[in-house]
């Protein structure tokens, strides 16, 4: 769901290279039989164990061609299939479509899958969870590995009945020879040891998939299996997992960035009853029989810390200048400018926001005679694990991690962090220790989607028609930078800056400043060209797609007669852009009250196209989400800090999008279905922010260029 | 000191020896192993927390656990009776009205308090009554949905 920072300072870069293949087949784990997830039971084989290994290029996800089949998929004998997938559930809805593509492939209902996530002792390396990645990445393998063993299954039945395999049907897990009307169901075939030997052959790449025209299992809006399990409680969280001894960590933090530790009298927290106080450096940590008991215990020993701090830089005040400032900028480019009867410049700005996941990050860890179990919340169970290997310099085949279905993530879940301090209370305790952040520490540990300065220049000749573009991003990545409008002159780049705070992914990451400060800027030539809009736009983008849903929003909107109807109460504006091989626009409608400095959005409609839809009912979701969440980074969303402390660690001062923010929202999902399936869980955040501050624009006339986009920045104009 | 509270949690009376200041949150997943409810904040404002005391909606991450002393105390595992969930809960379900899932138990106790005062809600009315709540998947829109219908099936 995430995108990974771009730009040129490698130390920014929230990707880390990926685990190193490990080849932890023993043979004590040949053959024996572990019961997963919901009741599911599955042999595991010495080929399967080859699933433990990467799988695919750069996390890419499992298109390595020599995978066999059977590491992403084993029948089981009552006639349900399990698939394995290096994918982690965080509320997007991978378990729910790796599913359906499993099952189309197969010709069986969902319902006959099995999925088994995130597990390091069954699953591949898939890479972690990011980037919208898994339908593009991971839908199509897992079809293939599934025609694969349509295929090898039909092969099998057609050789046992001497004829040819095309003449058979395959259906709801049963091949069926219709002149005779022999049958073999895959529940039958699951018994067969020749089967099992097929299974080892590599997946084929050239598999036959299902044409999206015969789709009967994907393109539906089937249900998350573990549904029941979420509105019933019974459903364990990471933060839910509990152990036999279990003990409740806390970790001692800074109070500011960079400080560090002078000296601590632990001797009040080791007097306290049960409770195991560990000091490694500058990791001091506590364990006890309650969360109560350990916050006892850290709060006792921090009242004695000294500590030195370090210099801080800068502060949210003064954020923009500094990284402007500290800019690699590359040379400017002039070429197209000197034509130009206009010019127009202009800086745009973001704040760092947080992606506060419901659930902060978890994990518990528990060592076991030299192996160590780790549960976490992070969106990659290989990434846990290379960090667990390394931080305890052990054997891969001694680390097993695991993601239950978690709570969150957009992006702020790429570090095992808490994984990493309950591994090392436990180590200390001899006891399985479990860790969850506070929302306090979430907001100022865990790192931010980065602040940008975007800087923008535009030169149109005297028939209004932009002839010269010139984009730089400071400091938030290349994510969407270029511009999809054809311009005969142009320059857009990204550039690093020096980042006061910890910066990482994000839902859609810089795609959301790029688009709002390109967005926002086409707006402001526009009515320096004394064009609509909507007009403007399409007369400069060729690209299809785009003009699509853009087209397609504003006539749902009625774009041209609202507009008519703007006054300074009540603004309409629309932005459009394309990012992850998918395209948005969208229209809304904002009233604003002056006098108080209220900004409210009043209307979405939102047009989203992503290819061919693999699950209406969850796409609808995640673009309503992007929806919603974007209005908190474009009004709102923003951290504070001064002296290396974040001021608004907390839902009281940080202000997240609520039921009454929710705006009357039109989601028109366009199909498309002659392109591969892009994913939807992050673009459809982009289009928002920009169209508000158009909105604003047109009923104001006071350009907004700071997101979040303060109302009261209309008070004081 | 340590205190000992008696509680009846989801019909069922426990009693828990304890320090006195510590969150019924914390209680009930650790001493009563009840994790359906979760922690959001700390803070009483996401309502990640929720569960029913005496029938009224509490935050439980900000409840000492001695004001829970002879209350009773409703959980999302008890809100089911057996296989049959609550209306609620099979609202939820249809609405397909959760993402990850985690602020469901909250969203679900939050709307069954304002279903029992509010039998009939207007939106303003459900906003009101689920705006203590936070999802940030953002699923607001199908979550109000659910809370409508939810609504139409206790009607019933």
């Amino acid at each position: 769901m995430t995108d990974n920072i771009t730009g040129n300072r490698p130390e920014s870069k929230s990707v880390k290279p990926f685990v190193t293949p490990s080849h932890e087949f023993t043979a004590s784990r040949r053959t024996f039989v572990q019961a997963l997830g919901a009741g599911l039971v599955i042999t595991v084989t010495d080929a399967l164990s080859w699933g433990q290994r990467r799988g695919g290029r750069g996390g890419g996800g499992g298109q390595g061609g020599a995978m066999p089949v059977v590491a992403r998929l084993h029948l089981n004998d009552d006639g349900t299939i399990a698939v394995m997938s290096g994918k982690v559930e965080e509320g997007q809805g991978a378990r729910t479509e790796l599913s359906q593509a499993a099952a189309e492939e197969l010709r069986v209902p969902f319902d006959r899958i099995r999925i088994v996530m995130a597990d390091t002792d069954f699953v591949p390396d898939d890479g972690i969870t990011a980037g919208s990645r898994t339908t593009p990445g991971n839908i199509p393998p897992m079809r293939q590995a599934a025609a694969t063993a349509r295929e090898l299954l039909t092969r099998f039945a057609a050789q046992q009945w001497q004829v040819d395999a095309g003449t058979l049907e395959v259906r709801d897990g049963t091949i069926t020879n219709k002149k005779t009307n022999q049958k073999l169901t895959y529940a039958d075939l699951a018994k067969s040891k020749e089967i099992a030997e097929a299974f080892k052959q590599p997946i084929e790449s050239n598999a036959a998939l299902t044409a999206v025209s015969d789709w009967k299992v994907m393109g539906t809006s089937a249900v998350r299996a573990n549904s029941r399990d979420l509105v019933t409680g019974a459903h364990r969280f990471p933060s839910d997992i509990t152990r036999p001894n279990m003990l409740y960590g806390r970790v001692l933090r800074p109070p500011s960035y960079g400080a560090k530790l002078e000296s601590i009298d632990l001797s009040e927290a080791k007097a306290m009853k049960d409770v195991v106080v560990v000091r490694e450096g500058e990791f001091v940590g506590f364990a006890a029989p309650t969360l109560f008991q350990a916050t006892a215990a850290l709060e006792a020993a921090a009242k004695t810390v000294s500590w030195k701090p370090a210099p801080a830089p800068t502060s949210s005040k003064t954020v923009h200048a500094y990284l402007k400032e500290h800019a690699r900028m590359g040379s400017s480019s002039e070429k197209g400018f000197a034509e130009a009867a206009k010019t127009l410049s202009a800086t745009y700005t973001l704040a760092y926001i947080q992606h506060t996941p419901m659930e902060p990050r978890a994990a518990v860890a528990e060592w076991d005679d030299g192996k160590l179990t780790v549960w976490a919340g992070c969106d990659g169970p290989y990434r846990v694990k290379g960090d667990l290997v390394r931080l305890f310099s052990i054997p891969a085949e001694r680390v097993h991690a695991i993601i239950p279905d978690m709570g969150g993530g957009f992006g702020g879940k790429h570090n095992p962090d808490a994984a990493l301090e309950a591994a090392r209370l436990a180590k200390a305790a001899g006891k399985p220790v479990w860790v969850r952040w506070t929302r306090a520490e979430e907001f100022t540990w865990a790192y931010f989607r980065p602040a940008a300065v975007i800087e923008c220049r535009g030169g149109l000749n005297a028939k209004g028609s932009l002839v010269a573009w010139d984009f730089v991003n400071i400091n938030a990545g290349g994510a969407a930078v270029d511009t999809p409008y054809s311009i005969p002159n142009k320059r857009a780049q990204s550039v690093g800056s020096d980042s006061p705070l910890a910066q990482g992914a994000y839902r859609c990451l810089a795609a959301t400043g790029n688009n709002f400060a390109r967005e926002s800027f086409m707006d402001e030539l526009a009515a320096a060209a004394g064009v609509d809009p909507l007009e403007f736009r399409l007369a400069h983008l060729e690209n299809q797609r785009i003009r699509t849903v853009l087209e397609t929003a504003a006539k749902h909107f009625n774009w041209f007669e609202r507009r008519k109807k703007v006054t300074p109460e009540l603004g309409v504006g629309l932005a459009c852009g394309t990012e992850k091989n998918s395209v948005v626009a969208a229209c809304v409608e904002v009233g604003i009250d002056r006098k108080k400095g209220e900004i409210k959005v009043r209307e979405v409609c939102e047009a989203f196209e992503c290819g061919p839809i693999q699950n209406p009912a969850n796409l609808t979701s995640q673009v309503q989400g992007c929806i919603v969440m974007g209005l908190g980074g474009a009004l709102t969303e923003e951290i504070q800090f001064e002296n290396g402390k974040i001021l608004n660690a907390s839902f009281r001062d940080y202000r997240v999008p609520r039921f009454r923010d929710v705006p009357k929202i039109d989601v028109h999902l366009v199909p498309k279905n002659d392109i591969p399936s892009a994913g939807g869980g992050e673009t459809p955040i982009i289009a928002l922010a920009p169209a508000i501050g158009n909105a604003i624009f047109a009923a104001t006339g006071v350009r907004l260029r700071a997101m979040p986009m303060r109302g009261d920045a209309l008070k004081q104009v | 000191m340590d205190v000992t509270v008696t509680l009846t949690v989801n019909g069922v009376e426990r009693t828990v020896t304890t320090d006195p200041q510590r969150p019924l949150l914390d209680v009930l997943r650790e001493d009563l192993h009840l994790t359906g409810t979760k922690y959001g904040c700390g803070e009483g404002r996401c309502g990640a927390c929720t569960v029913l005391m005496d029938g009224k909606r509490v935050l439980s991450c900000v409840t000492p656990v001695s004001l829970a002393d002879k209350k009773s105390i409703t959980t999302i595992e008890g809100l089911a009776k057996g296989d049959a969930l609550h209306p609620v809960q099979e609202a939820f379900l249809e609405e397909g009205a959760m993402q990850c899932g985690y602020c469901t138990p909250g969203m679900i106790l939050s709307a069954v308090a304002l279903l029992q005062t509010k039998p009939n809600p207007t939106d303003e009315e459900i906003i009101a009554g689920m705006n203590g709540n936070i999802c940030r998947c953002n699923g607001y829109v199908k979550i109000m949905n659910a809370v409508r219908r939810a609504a139409g099936k206790m009607r019933r």
